[in-house]
């Protein structure tokens, strides 16, 4: 066993890099169908599957699996839509709950077991929730103020010589960099984690394949340092997946704010 | 006489001087956080969003130095 993993470990790529993320296609003839697309189809399934089969016959008193269900639709409706977006924000609860469910999915899958990456580090993935948070946070404005609502985020009360400074100001922080740094906030999230995990691990066969004697045991330490960094990762996942939603929300919030 | 030589990338000693901003950053933040809430215990739940918000925004530079070092990597 051990000397059939070290044998594998001699040939294993060790600093890690962006090659890593590049996992090959899983069936010859689609080559799209990699592990992250599973992941993402299995991530849809366990969310639909969980959510049906918690409502299916709901009860006064609610059995666990639909206490659950509603604890975390609860959550995002009362602690996230109604307190940062305010009453009327109520009606995106469920956009909210369906973003931070399926986020919470795919990140935890960069930590457990055989899966042990997340499709989100993968930049394609936390692009495309981006956009949609985007698009949803504008056509509100728009759909709300008409074309008045350029004016409501961009001029701000402030004395007319310092607007030319920031007008500019306003409008890369909201149009430009909000969607850029949403996205890229969670890919590099999910993929230093990755690399930190793979460091640590992978670390851990080179230090035990290498000539010193010494350096041997350090493998163990290394190891110990991949577990608890997997508690770190488990954290850091379902932090991110917050985070994504309370600041879509709260974009949304900026939004539909009456005129400063 | 060769005094030292340094041989690798130089991105590990970049990133390690670009974490040092957010390092500081986080720390104001949960630092602010913990006063207010000694200060007056029934505020903690109303900031804590605020906190989040405001930890993720200040450590997406940190992230976007692990990203863009890889980015950058192949490129001297």
């Amino acid at each position: 066993m051990i000397g059939s993993t070290i044998g594998l470990a001699a040939d294993l790529p060790f600093p890690p890099g962006v090659e890593d993320f590049y996992l090959p296609g899983l069936f010859g003839a689609y080559p799209w169908i990699t592990k992250f697309t599973i992941l993402v189809w299995v991530a849809v399934a366990l969310i639909l599957i969980f959510f049906l089969a918690a409502y299916r016959n709901p009860k006064l008193v609610p059995t666990k699996v639909q206490w659950m269900a509603e604890s975390i639709y609860g959550f995002t409706r009362n602690n996230v839509a109604a307190d940062l977006i305010g009453p009327e924000g109520i009606r995106f609860a469920p956009y909210l709950c369906t973003l931070l469910c399926f986020l919470l999915v795919t990140n935890l899958f960069g930590i457990v077991p055989f899966i042990q990456i997340s499709p989100n580090s993968h930049i394609a993935f936390p692009v495309i929730l981006a956009v949609i948070s985007y698009v949803l946070f504008i056509y509100q404005g728009l759909r709300r103020f008409g074309l008045r609502y350029f004016r409501n985020t961009l001029i701000l009360p402030a004395p007319w010589y310092v607007q030319p400074i920031l007008i500019p100001i306003e409008f890369a922080s909201t149009f430009l960099i909000r969607p850029f740094t949403l996205a890229v906030r969670l890919f590099a999230n999910m993929f230093a984690g990755h690399v930190i995990l793979l460091v640590f691990t992978l670390g851990g066969f080179v230090l035990l394949n290498s000539d010193a004697l010494f350096l041997k045991p350090i493998s163990l330490l290394s190891w110990a340092m991949a577990i608890a960094l997997t508690f770190l990762e488990a954290l850091v996942a379902i932090l991110q997946a917050y985070v994504f939603v309370v600041l879509t929300s709260s974009y949304l919030q900026g939004a539909l704010a009456e005129e400063h | 006489m060769e005094l030292a030589e340094v041989s690798g990338s130089l991105a590990a000693i970049g990133y390690g001087l670009a974490a040092i901003g957010p390092g500081i950053g986080v720390g104001l933040i949960f630092a602010s956080y913990i006063q207010s809430t000694a200060r007056q215990p029934e505020s903690s739940r109303m900031t804590l969003p605020y906190v989040w918000v405001g930890f993720a925004v200040v450590e997406a530079l940190a992230l976007l130095g692990v990203a863009f070092g890889f980015v950058w990597a192949g490129k001297v």
